[in-house]
C-alpha cells in the first residue's frame, strides 16, 4: 500500500462541524481512486490533509510506510512527495510553461532538469508551447501544464482536485482520457476529487462516496453503482426509486409485484431500483398511468403513477407513450437492498 | 432614430480637463523656446543641470527604496502574521497621508540640534536632520502609505493556491516567498512606486527646508529670485522628462507582467506564527509609530501655545481655495468617469489619461505653465484665486476619479433603462436612480481632492494671490526661517483638519 489513512478527522474551529470525520482508506501503487460527493462534503479538505496543507485533529496518514501526518502535526508539504493539481491549476503566472514544470526540480542538475521538462512536455503534448506564459494558454492547455508540473518531481501520489470542472463540457471527456493515459504511463497512485458522478465512474479503478465528512461507501464503480448501500448513495449516483418491500431470501414482495434481490434479506426492507431497470408496457387494463414525459435525445424519462406512488422510469428511444396512457410497470433487474433497512 | 448622439454635453468637461493640461504645457514650451538655439544649448549643458538631475533621481529612488522597506514588512505583518494588535497597523499605514511631508520635515528640523525640542525638553542634542538624509527621512515617512495600501490589498486578495502548489512541489517557505509571492506583488509595487516617485519629483517643501538641491527646488529659486524664466522653463522640462520616463517604464513593465490571480476561495489562510519574534517586531512597529505619527504631534503640540492670531485667516483662505477646487473636480470628474466607464472608446480613454497626466506633471512645472499661459491669454486671471482653484482641480482631479469611477460601475445602464421603461423622464431618472447611487463616490471623491488641495504647497506658493496666506504657505514660510514656534499653531490646525477628513474618508470606505 502506498497510502494508508486511518480514522482521519479535521475541523477548522472548535465550534465548527467536522469537515473530515473519521475517514479511513488505502491506496495501492498505480491505483486510481475517485472521491465523489456533494460540494462542501469534505473532499477538498481530505486532499489538503493528504498534501500536508492541513494538520489533522485525529488519525494518521502513512505514505510508503512512513507516518507523515498525526494528531496536531504533519510533515511539511514540501517533504512529502505528494503532487497536487489544484482546481484552477494555480500555475505561476510570471513563469513560462517550462519554468512552471521545472519548479519542483530544483534538486536536479541543470541537464537532468531540462531533460525531465522536455520529457513531460512531450508527454502532455505541449513541447511547442514551452516558452509561453500560462495566460497565453487555453484552459485545456493550462490543465495539462498543471499535471505535467505535478508529475515532474515523480511523486508517489498524485492528487487531483476537481481538475475538469473549469473546462467546457465538450473538452471534458477528452481531457479525462488524456489524464487517464498519463497517470497509467507514469504509474502513479492517484486520488481524484469531484462532485461529478459520471466523471468518477468513468475515471477511476475504485470510487468512494464522501458526504458530511464521511466515506459512506467504497468499491468498484460498477459495484457501487449497482449495489448502493444507502438511499443517499443511490440518489447521488444516478438516482433511484426507493421501494418498501417484504423480503424472503433473494426475493421480495412489493407493490410492483415480485422483485429479485441482489443480496439475501428477510422481512421489511427498502429497495433501490434504477429508473433504467423499470419497463413500461402499454395496456388499457394496466394499473399504472403515465404522468409526464421528458425527452433527452438519447433516452426518455417518464413519471409513472401506481397506487399513489410516483416512479421514475428511463426507457429507450423506441418506447414513446403519451401522458395519460395506462401501462403495466415491471421490474426487469434484481434490486439493491439498502443496508440501513436490512434486518 | 437619435438614441445616443455621438456628441453630447457630457464631453464638454472631458475636453475642458484635456485643455487644462495641454495649454499650460504648450505655453511652457513656448517660453522654453523663447531663446536663441545657442543659448538653449548652453543652458542645457550646464554641469549644474546634471547635478540637479542626479540629486533628484537619487532622492526619488532612495525614497522608493526606504518606503518599500517600511511598507512591505508592515503589510506582511498586518495581513499574514499573528502579531498582537495587527489590525491597528492599518491606521498606522494610512494616517501619515494626512500629515504633509513639509510638516514632517518641519518637525524633524525642530526636533534636533542645539535649541531643538529634544534639547529643550529632554536635554538631548540630536543631530539636526538636513540634506539628503533629512529629505529621505521625511519623504519616506510621508509616502510609504502609497505602497503600504497597495501591498496590503495585493496580499489580502492573493489566491493562496499558487503558494500551496509551490509547497507541494518541494519549495520551502522562503523559496515560496521569493519565487511566488514577491513576483505576484510586483504590479502593486510598480503602481505604488510610481506614485511615490512622482511625489518626490514634485516635492519642493521638504527639499527646500532640508536644503537639498533638486530640480523642483532649483525651479523655485529660478522663478522666485533669479527671475530667469527661460531657464526655469527648461528645468521644468527636465522634470517632465523624468516623470515621463517613469510613466513609460511603469506602463512597459506593468504590461509585460502578469496580474496575480485574485482569490476565489473563502478558505482562511493560516497565519504565520511569530513566536518570540513578535517582541522585536512589535518594537520596530512602535518605533515607526513614534517617528511617523508621535513625533510630529509632539513637536507641534509643544509649541502650540504660540501666536494663534493669524490661524483663522489662513484656515479660511485654505478652505476658500480647496473646497471650490474639490467641488469643481467632482463636477468635471463625474461625467469624465461616466464616459470612461460607459462609452469605452479611444477618445474617452484619451481624456481620462489626460486627467492622470495632470496628476503626473510635477506641480512646479504645472504652476509655471499656468503662469505663462495666463499671462499670455488672460492676464487678469494671474494671481487670482480662480487660477489657484483651477490649478488644484487639474492637478488633483485624477485622485477623485478613482471613487467616481467605481461608483459609476455600480450604476449599470440597465437600471436607467428600467427606470425609463417604468415611465420616468431622463431628468427624474438621474435624480432618482443615478444620483443616490453615485452619492458615496461623489462624497469620497470630493473629500480626497479637498484633503490633497488643503495640504498642497508648490502650486499654492506660486499661484496664490498676493497677501493670501494659507495654512500650508504659513507653515512653510515660518519653518524656512527657523521660526518653529510660530509655525506650530498653523501646523496643529492643518493636522486636526487633515485627520478629521482622513477619518471621515476611512469611515466611508469601510461602509462600502
Amino acid at each position: 500500500m502506498v497510502l494508508q489513512v486511518k480514522n482521519l478527522c479535521k475541523r477548522y474551529g472548535p465550534d465548527l462541524p467536522w469537515a473530515v470525520a473519521g475517514v479511513s482508506l488505502e491506496l495501492a501503487s498505480g491505483e486510481i481512486l475517485a472521491l465523489v460527493g456533494p460540494s462542501g462534503g469534505g473532499k477538498t479538505t481530505l486532499l489538503r490533509l493528504l498534501a500536508g496543507l492541513e494538520i489533522p485533529d485525529q488519525g494518521e496518514i502513512v505514505i510508503a510506510g512512513a507516518r507523515v501526518s498525526w494528531p496536531g502535526g504533519a510533515l511539511l508539504p514540501e517533504r512529502r512527495g505528494v503532487g497536487m493539481v489544484f482546481q484552477d491549476y494555480a500555475l505561476f503566472p510570471h513563469l513560462s510553461v517550462a519554468e512552471n514544470v521545472a519548479f519542483g526540480l530544483s534538486k536536479l542538475s541543470k541537464l537532468e532538469r531540462a531533460d525531465r521538462v522536455s520529457e513531460l512536455l512531450a508527454a502532455v503534448g505541449l513541447a511547442d508551447l514551452a516558452k509561453r506564459r500560462p495566460g497565453e494558454l487555453s484552459g485545456g492547455q493550462q490543465q495539462r501544464v498543471a499535471i505535467a508540473r505535478a508529475l515532474a518531481p515523480r511523486p508517489r501520489i498524485l492528487l487531483l482536485d476537481e481538475p475538469f470542472s473549469s473546462l467546457d463540457a465538450s473538452l471534458r471527456a477528452q481531457a479525462r482520457a488524456e489524464v487517464q493515459r498519463l497517470v497509467a504511463s507514469f504509474q502513479v497512485a492517484t486520488i481524484l476529487v469531484t462532485h461529478d458522478q459520471e466523471e468518477a465512474l468513468a475515471f477511476a479503478d475504485r470510487i468512494g462516496i464522501i458526504s458530511g465528512g464521511r466515506l459512506v461507501q467504497e468499491g468498484l464503480p460498477r459495484q457501487v453503482y449497482r449495489e448502493p448501500k444507502s438511499a443517499f448513495v443511490a440518489g447521488f449516483l444516478g438516482g433511484a426509486n426507493l421501494i418498501n418491500a417484504k423480503a424472503h431470501g433473494f426475493q421480495a414482495d412489493s407493490s410492483l409485484g415480485k422483485i429479485g434481490l441482489l443480496s439475501y434479506a428477510e422481512g421489511d426492507v427498502q429497495l433501490a431500483i434504477r429508473p433504467e431497470h423499470l419497463r413500461l408496457q402499454p395496456d388499457p387494463a394496466g394499473q399504472a398511468r403515465i404522468l409526464s414525459r421528458e425527452f433527452y435525445g438519447h433516452d426518455l424519462s417518464y413519471r409513472v403513477q401506481l397506487a399513489g406512488e410516483v416512479y421514475q422510469v428511463k426507457t429507450g428511444y423506441a418506447t414513446w407513450l403519451e401522458p395519460g396512457t395506462s401501462v403495466n410497470l415491471m421490474v426487469a433487474e434484481p434490486a439493491a437492498v439498502l443496508a440501513e433497512s436490512a434486518l | 432614430m437619435v438614441a445616443y448622439p455621438k456628441f453630447n454635453l457630457a464631453w464638454l468637461p472631458a475636453i475642458l480637463v484635456g485643455l487644462g493640461v495641454a495649454i499650460p504645457l504648450f505655453y511652457l514650451a513656448i517660453r522654453a523656446l523663447d531663446a536663441e538655439p545657442a543659448q538653449v544649448v548652453a543652458l542645457l549643458w550646464r554641469p549644474r543641470n546634471w547635478e540637479l538631475l542626479a540629486n533628484t533621481l537619487l532622492l526619488a529612488i532612495g525614497v522608493v527604496a526606504v518606503a518599500t522597506l517600511i511598507a512591505l514588512p508592515l503589510a506582511w505583518l498586518e495581513q499574514r502574521t499573528d502579531l498582537p494588535g495587527r489590525r491597528a497597523l492599518t491606521l498606522l499605514g494610512i494616517a501619515p497621508l494626512a500629515i504633509p511631508a513639509y510638516l514632517l520635515a518641519y518637525a524633524l528640523l525642530a526636533l534636533g540640534g542645539r535649541g531643538g525640542l529634544a534639547d529643550l525638553a529632554l536635554g538631548l542634542q540630536l543631530p539636526r536632520a538636513s540634506g539628503y538624509l533629512g529629505s529621505l527621512w521625511a519623504l519616506s515617512l510621508y509616502t510609504f502609505p502609497y505602497l503600504f495600501l497597495n501591498f496590503r490589498a495585493a496580499l489580502a486578495g492573493m489566491d493562496p493556491a499558487p503558494e500551496e502548489a509551490a509547497r507541494t512541489l518541494g519549495a520551502n517557505p522562503v523559496r515560496v516567498w521569493l519565487r511566488v509571492t514577491l513576483p505576484a506583488l510586483l504590479p502593486a509595487f510598480l503602481a505604488g512606486a510610481l506614485l511615490i516617485y512622482l511625489h518626490v519629483l514634485g516635492d519642493f517643501g521638504v527639499v527646500s527646508l532640508m536644503r537639498y538641491e533638486t530640480l523642483s527646488h532649483a525651479i523655485y529659486v529660478q522663478y522666485s529670485s533669479a527671475f530667469d524664466r527661460v531657464y526655469a522653463a527648461w528645468l521644468a522640462f527636465l522634470l517632465l522628462f523624468l516623470a515621463g520616463l517613469a510613466l513609460v517604464l511603469e506602463a512597459y513593465l506593468a504590461n509585460r507582467w502578469y496580474q496575480a490571480a485574485r482569490s476565489r476561495s473563502l478558505r482562511p489562510r493560516a497565519l504565520v506564527r511569530l513566536g518570540l519574534w513578535r517582541w522585536p517586531l512589535a518594537f520596530l512597529v512602535a518605533l515607526l509609530a513614534i517617528f511617523g505619527l508621535g513625533m510630529p504631534f509632539w513637536v507641534v503640540g509643544y509649541w502650540a501655545g504660540g501666536a494663534w492670531s493669524g490661524v483663522g485667516e489662513a484656515l479660511r483662505n485654505s478652505l476658500l481655495a480647496a473646497a471650490p477646487a474639490a467641488a469643481l473636480a467632482v463636477v468635471l470628474g463625474l461625467p469624465l468617469a461616466g464616459l470612461a466607464v460607459r462609452e469605452k472608446s479611444r477618445l474617452s480613454y484619451f481624456f481620462e489619461r489626460m486627467a492622470y497626466l495632470g496628476y503626473a506633471i510635477p506641480p512646479l512645472a504645472l504652476a509655471l505653465g499656468l503662469v505663462f499661459a495666463s499671462l499670455a491669454l488672460v492676464p487678469g486671471i494671474y494671481q487670482t484665486l480662480l487660477l489657484l482653484i483651477w490649478a488644484y482641480t487639474s492637478h488633483f482631479l485624477a485622485e477623485g476619479l478613482g471613487p467616481l469611477r467605481s461608483s459609476w460601475l455600480a450604476v449599470p445602464r440597465s437600471l436607467e433603462e428600467a427606470s425609463r421603461a417604468l415611465g420616468s423622464s431622463a431628468v427624474r431618472t438621474f435624480f432618482r436612480i443615478d444620483l443616490p447611487l453615485l452619492a458615496p463616490g461623489i462624497l469620497a471623491g470630493f473629500t480626497v481632492v479637498f484633503l490633497s488641495a488643503l495640504k498642497e504647497l508648490p502650486l499654492t506658493f506660486i499661484l496664490a494671490p498676493f497677501d493670501f496666506p494659507t495654512l500650508a504657505t504659513r507653515i512653510f514660510s515660518f519653518s524656512e526661517e527657523g521660526l518653529f514656534a510660530q509655525a506650530a499653531p498653523y501646523a496643529l490646525c492643518l493636522l486636526g483638519v487633515g485627520l478629521v477628513l482622513a477619518g471621515f474618508l476611512r469611515l466611508m470606505l469601510e461602509r462600502d
